[in-house]
């Protein structure tokens, strides 16, 4: 009884009621006026999923990577281009995967020995590299001008014989695949793992010595990231059907950094919350001061309300539990 | 050819130099990434530009030169103090990325009021300096570089005598090495922190003045490549060591003018190879090249 009585608590009744409205929405709006707000939920589900991926570099195991999009962007180049090359959404997501792991593992090995600022001024050179290779190895990625090139096609995703086309779909796939990475990150998080990476992040001498191998544990979490971000990519491409070294900027790794320490580092609802907060305001915004005079000022308010958002909330809008505890504890 | 590269990269170095003084001199103290000099350093232009039109009414000649730069350097050190005072001392004791954040917020802010109240567009900035070739020997060089060079070089002593000397610059230094020790000294820390996002504003301000003259235009977003490679250039040096951030700033621009000028598509890969080095410095001499390196705090 009293088991049920949990599983029906006021917070499990929430979010049962918030995924059936992220659910439900989609087929309520699609035909309406509003149906554009399907693509903007799409957008910031991206966002949720790459912030989900990050946290498990930052959030659990406290490595500050400023390079994080690159991964999105080997993911979206990959799934371009083997969709230019005839291939289907399931081989191209398996590519991208294996291809963004595999450089993210080689980029670990070395750099992760590195502490803190200097861990995230490596990472951001190395996501800079990235987008310059992409912009200037015409060849292959045909610079500036992006993918597909004239004449050259990225079929939109089949999975399981159905066909992707509308933004509706895409909302779902990308809906499904959060939902995932939501269910991931708890099971990791709770895990011998999860366990592991926080006990690095709050300190990495006294892990070492209790036992935990700290530089593979590292590298895990830091794999891991990168292959959530190649997932998101590659749906970013096979949806938008072209892809430009622009969507891959430093202020996108930052961005979503700030999605984590906004939200709460290291809490699954915070993380949450913050890509749902940083990735809709500009969004919100752009709907609320349509036609006014303040259109252009949205960037403006976006930077004021990431300010006050610190000021007010340091720890992060939603906390996670264990690191509160540890809070306290101190 | 070498030689006039040589020249290029010390004037491009001498402008990375000085804001690489501004994220060294707030990294020394605080252990913090300003992450928003660089827009200072872009509003420090918009203020040149801004001075170079009253001025304009004065008259030419060297009085508005020095004008213009006190103006823009005074400008800059105040919105530096004024970043410091509203986004990052409330936040001294958070967590330490979380006034990473409130940086990138005061950043696009910056950016943004430029881009909404003042141009979005490439703006022409006045030659208040005419620049003249000088021929030495099989080379040119220009009298613009050559003052741009000489100007940074004066601010980089004048700032190294000043901090060597002064008894503000020793309260910056004990600071630097133990901050809370230092408050016991009677050492007011935060006067003492302003004062440093002050002189580190001012620098910022300058180059861009300089990189104006240099450059010929300026617009609202020019803050976040420089600022990276300015950056760049203090963690190469050693962040938080002074001789550092000047060497570190020279080495780069070097490197990335040679790189321009010697790799084929040169100037397409510059970056890249500015960003090679800096990483491949790290991983080799974590610690920078005039860095100290820091035993392990247990």
């Amino acid at each position: 009884m009293k088991k049920l009585l949990k599983k029906f608590s006021p917070q499990n009744i929430l979010k049962g009621l918030l995924l059936g409205a992220l659910l439900l929405l989609p087929l309520l709006i699609q035909n309406g006026p509003y149906a554009y707000y399907i693509r903007s939920l799409g957008l910031i589900g991206l966002y949720a999923l790459l912030a989900l991926g990050l946290n498990f570099t930052l959030g659990y195991a406290g490595l500050f990577d400023l390079g994080y999009i690159a991964f999105y962007a080997i993911g979206a180049y990959t799934a371009a281009l083997a969709s230019i090359h005839g291939w289907g959404f399931l081989p191209a997501a398996f590519c991208a995967v294996v291809l963004a792991v595999a450089v993210r593992f080689l980029e670990g090995i070395p750099i992760l020995r590195l502490r803190g600022d200097y861990l995230a001024i490596v990472t951001m050179g190395f996501g800079e590299i990235t987008r310059l290779v992409l912009n200037n190895l015409d060849s292959l990625t045909n610079g500036p001008k992006g993918l597909p090139r004239v004449g050259e096609n990225i079929y939109p995703a089949r999975l399981l014989g159905f066909t992707l086309t509308t933004n509706t779909h895409y909302y779902y796939l990308i809906l499904i695949l959060v939902l995932l990475a939501v269910v991931i990150s708890y099971r990791l998080e709770h895990s011998r793992l999860g366990r592991a990476w926080v006990a690095i992040r709050e300190d990495e001498l006294a892990a070492e010595l209790s036992g935990i191998p700290v530089a593979k544990m590292k590298l895990l979490a830091f794999v891991i990231s990168g292959g959530f971000a190649a997932i998101g990519g590659c749906v970013f491409a096979f949806w938008e059907r072209f892809v430009t070294p622009e969507s891959f900027v430093f202020w996108e790794s930052v961005l979503i950094v700030a999605m984590i320490v906004a939200g709460g580092m290291g809490s699954i609802g915070g993380v949450l919350l913050g890509a749902l907060i940083l990735g809709g305001i500009p969004q919100i915004l752009q709907v609320v001061l349509v036609g006014s005079r303040w259109i252009d000022y949205r960037y403006f308010f976006f930077g004021l309300i990431l300010v006050l958002t610190v000021m007010f909330r340091p720890q992060g809008l939603l906390p996670s539990q264990r690191r509160k505890t540890e809070m306290l504890g101190e | 050819m070498f030689s006039q590269q040589l020249v290029n990269g010390l004037v491009l170095g001498s402008i990375y130099s000085l804001i690489a003084l501004g994220y060294t001199l707030v990294y020394g103290i605080l252990m913090m990434i300003n992450f928003a000099h660089s827009e200072v350093f872009m509003v420090g232009a918009f203020l040149g530009l801004g001075a170079c039109a009253l001025f304009g009414h004065v008259g030419g000649g060297w009085v508005s030169v020095v004008g213009v730069f006190v103006l823009a350097m005074a400008g800059g050190g105040l919105l530096g103090v004024l970043i410091e005072r509203l986004a990052y001392r409330p936040l001294r004791h958070a967590m330490r990325l979380i006034p990473l954040i409130s940086a990138i917020g005061v950043s696009i802010m910056l950016s943004n009021s430029v881009f909404l109240w003042i141009s979005n567009q490439s703006l022409p900035f006045p030659q208040i300096i005419a620049g003249h070739p000088i021929a030495l020997g099989n080379f040119e060089l220009n009298s613009l570089q050559l003052l741009i060079f000489t100007i940074s070089i004066v601010l980089m002593i004048g700032l190294s005598l000043f901090i060597k000397h002064s008894k503000v610059g020793k309260a910056m230094r004990a600071c630097a090495d133990d901050i809370a020790t230092a408050g016991l000294m009677g050492i007011n820390a935060n006067k003492i922190i302003a004062i440093t996002f002050l002189i580190g504003g001012a620098l910022a301000a300058a180059a861009g003045v300089l990189n104006g003259v240099y450059y010929g235009t300026i617009k609202y977003n020019i803050g976040f490549l420089v600022g990276v490679k300015a950056f760049t250039a203090a963690v190469l040096g050693g962040i938080g060591n002074i001789a550092g951030a000047v060497l570190g700033g020279f080495v780069l621009g070097i490197i990335e003018v040679m790189a321009a000028g010697y790799l084929p598509d040169g100037n397409q890969w510059k970056d890249v190879v500015a960003f090679v080095v800096l990483i491949g410095v790290l991983l080799l001499r974590p610690s920078g090249l005039l860095g100290e390196k820091i035993a392990e705090k247990v």
